[in-house]
């Protein structure tokens, strides 16, 4: 048994050391937006944040976690309460089947979390491990511009500066 | 009488430093029309090119082939590889067919100017002049691209040009690969590809202070871009010893059942090698499994056991999860590393599914029995890519999900576990050094042009 910190709450996970973060995300927690893609760490569908860092979670072992912050999808916002990423892709209207959103969503969360003012170039090669075949790579870039813009405005009022730039 | 007598001391000394550094311009030539060359020799070209891995080094991640700007990292400062498409004003585009021999063969451009050794003219000097006019009708038939050469960023005085002149005079020799005529054409022409074009001992053979190449001990191990360049020669750390066909085949294909796969800057020089003629390839294999040498019986002999001990049936019975997630306090590292190698490797390192599609049995890994972690480092942090467009082997890379102490623990428990040779030092050192030389690997890249996003019409007033 293991404790395992997931958006902020501990959880008692009962499962083996070898056991893919993805999997107790999924089954045992019940947080479904990271997604089952490949399984082998090549796709991007799966992407959570460990300790601010996107992070593979179907190749990522329970054993790599002890101490360790998880943060998924669900613990950025909610459906009522969205996180600013996932605002702007909404209004960005970036997905279209959807299924590789949550990650991307995820790798962008983290590179913003570094990166206030991400070039498109940037953000380009952060998103490069994510695999999507739909239509939407200009919308979802558009998105994370957005989303960067709606953080550094966010961080800007809270911190008493005037109007943004 | 006296001061006439120093004068012409002097003078004299002013003549010879003269003599050795200067060299004077060649005439440039309007660029030569493509269709001026000879197909088959430009197609000559393109193979002889693979083989020199010229792209490599004139090509930034995610530049124009052959564009230049790559910054090659030397103990005396940063060195940016040139332009060498035939753009007439950054490339060599006026270069003559006589002013690309030269600086093939001694180091010194168009205009005079002598090269930094980085561009590896110790082993150019040896291609042929038949050769050099094949790689030349190549070069001027590629795309000219106008790409600036960057400002070498060198500490005083090794900012100082005239100063190549010194470290030629001692470490530039012209005549040092001779046919052997007591060996067979394919040796000879593995030793003139092996020690002049693909300069294997840039990387193979270690380097003295004067970051020459130091020829005593030739081929004994090197290193680029944070990799360990494995010994080449009876030095070879290699649990099973390496065989002409062996290299061979890993020269093709890129990996080899006894010994893995190709990553790091030798997967660049494998995958550049793939157009090149099986003849070459395998004239190329037959020197080098010489300067192996024929491994002495106890290798051949531990090698064997390494062999079965790799084909034995995957016995890494997970361990409880009790004594994972409470390491003992003996070792704890071992305990840790056995732990994480339990959960996160052993799925693909011990299967029965076969290489290239599988793990490599690590009990045959050279990286694991090598002088130092770092190979073993950069694998388990950074993987194996896959390659755009074709079926190519894969890893996971741990980068973000393991800490330096983790990586660290990790190889330890590989070391003492598969490893035959004492423990390594400095492993978490190392961990963060892999860490560090990946970040500014990744500082790299050419500045590629923003691509604008314009925002939807419905986002404006």
């Amino acid at each position: 048994m293991m404790i395992l910190k997931v958006n902020g709450r501990d959880h008692q996970i009962e499962a083996e050391p070898d056991t893919p973060l993805l999997y107790v995300l999924r089954d045992d927690i019940k947080l479904n937006a990271a997604k089952y893609g490949c399984g082998l760490g090549q796709c991007g569908a799966c992407t959570v944040m460990v300790d601010g860092k996107a992070v593979l979670s179907c190749v990522t072992p329970l054993v790599l976690l002890v101490g360790k912050q998880i943060t998924t999808l669900e613990g950025l916002g909610t459906v009522d309460r969205p996180a600013p990423i996932q605002r702007a892709f909404m209004e960005e209207q970036a997905a279209q089947c959807g299924y590789c959103i949550p990650g991307m969503m995820m790798r962008a969360q983290a590179l913003l979390q570094r990166n206030s003012k991400p070039t498109d170039q940037q953000i380009r090669s952060a998103l490069a491990p994510h695999l999507c075949r739909c239509g939407t790579h200009m919308r979802i870039l558009r998105a994370v511009h957005r989303a960067a813009r709606m953080m550094r405005e966010a961080g800007n009022s809270t911190a008493g500066h005037g109007s943004p730039s | 009488m006296r001061i006439a007598l120093a004068l012409v001391a002097v003078l004299l000394i002013i003549g010879a430093s003269l003599a050795l550094v200067w060299r004077p311009a060649i005439e440039t030539i309007d660029p030569p029309a493509r269709q001026s060359f000879d197909p088959e020799l430009v197609k000559r070209g393109r193979q002889l090119a693979a083989i020199g891995n010229c792209t490599d080094c004139h090509t930034v991640r995610g530049g124009e082939q052959l564009a230049g700007g790559m910054p090659v990292r030397t103990p005396f400062g940063t060195v940016y590889s040139t332009n060498i498409t035939p753009d007439p004003e950054t490339g060599i585009g006026h270069w003559s067919e006589a002013a690309f021999r030269r600086a093939m063969n001694s180091g010194v451009d168009r205009a005079g100017q002598h090269l930094y050794p980085t561009f590896p003219y110790d082993h150019f000097t040896h291609v042929t002049n038949q050769d050099d006019g094949a790689l030349y009708a190549y070069l001027m038939t590629r795309r000219p691209v106008h790409a600036p050469a960057r400002q070498n960023q060198l500490s005083f005085p090794f900012d100082q040009r005239p100063l190549i002149a010194a470290w030629k005079l001692l470490y530039l020799r012209h005549d040092e690969v001779r046919p052997d005529s007591s060996k067979n054409s394919e040796w000879n022409r593995g030793a003139y590809l092996v020690e002049g074009l693909a300069h294997c001992g840039a990387c193979h053979t270690p380097r003295n202070a004067f970051g020459a190449e130091r020829k005593e001990a030739a081929f004994g191990g090197g290193e680029a871009d944070n990799w360990l360049a494995y010994a080449i020669n009876v030095q070879s750390p290699a649990p099973v010893p390496w065989t002409e066909q062996a290299l061979f085949t890993y020269l093709r294909r890129g990996w080899h059942p006894d010994h893995g796969v190709a990553r790091g800057p030798m997967a660049q020089v494998v995958s550049n090698l793939s157009p090149v003629d099986a003849d070459d390839v395998r004239a190329i294999a037959t020197y080098v499994a010489g300067l192996f040498g024929s491994p002495a019986s106890d290798r051949i002999r531990s090698a064997e056991a390494v062999r079965t001990e790799a084909n034995k049936a995957p016995t890494a019975a997970p361990q409880t999860s009790a004594s994972i997630f409470a390491p003992n306090a003996v070792s704890p590292a071992t305990n840790t590393g056995a732990a994480i190698y339990a959960a996160a490797c052993a799925s693909c390192h011990e299967t029965s599914r076969p290489l290239p599609y599988a793990g490599l049995n690590l009990h045959l890994s050279t990286a694991i029995s090598a002088p130092d972690p770092r190979n073993a480092a950069n694998t388990i942090l950074y993987g194996l890519p896959a390659l755009d467009d074709e079926r190519s082997p894969i890893m996971p890379g741990f980068a973000p999900s393991m800490t330096d102490a983790q990586v660290g623990a990790l190889l330890i428990y590989l070391r003492a576990h598969f490893g035959h040779e004492p423990a390594w030092s400095k492993v978490e050192q190392t961990v963060a050094q892999a860490r560090q030389a990946q970040a500014a690997f990744l500082q790299t890249s050419a500045d590629p042009p923003n691509i604008a996003t314009e925002p939807l019409p419905r986002d404006k007033p």
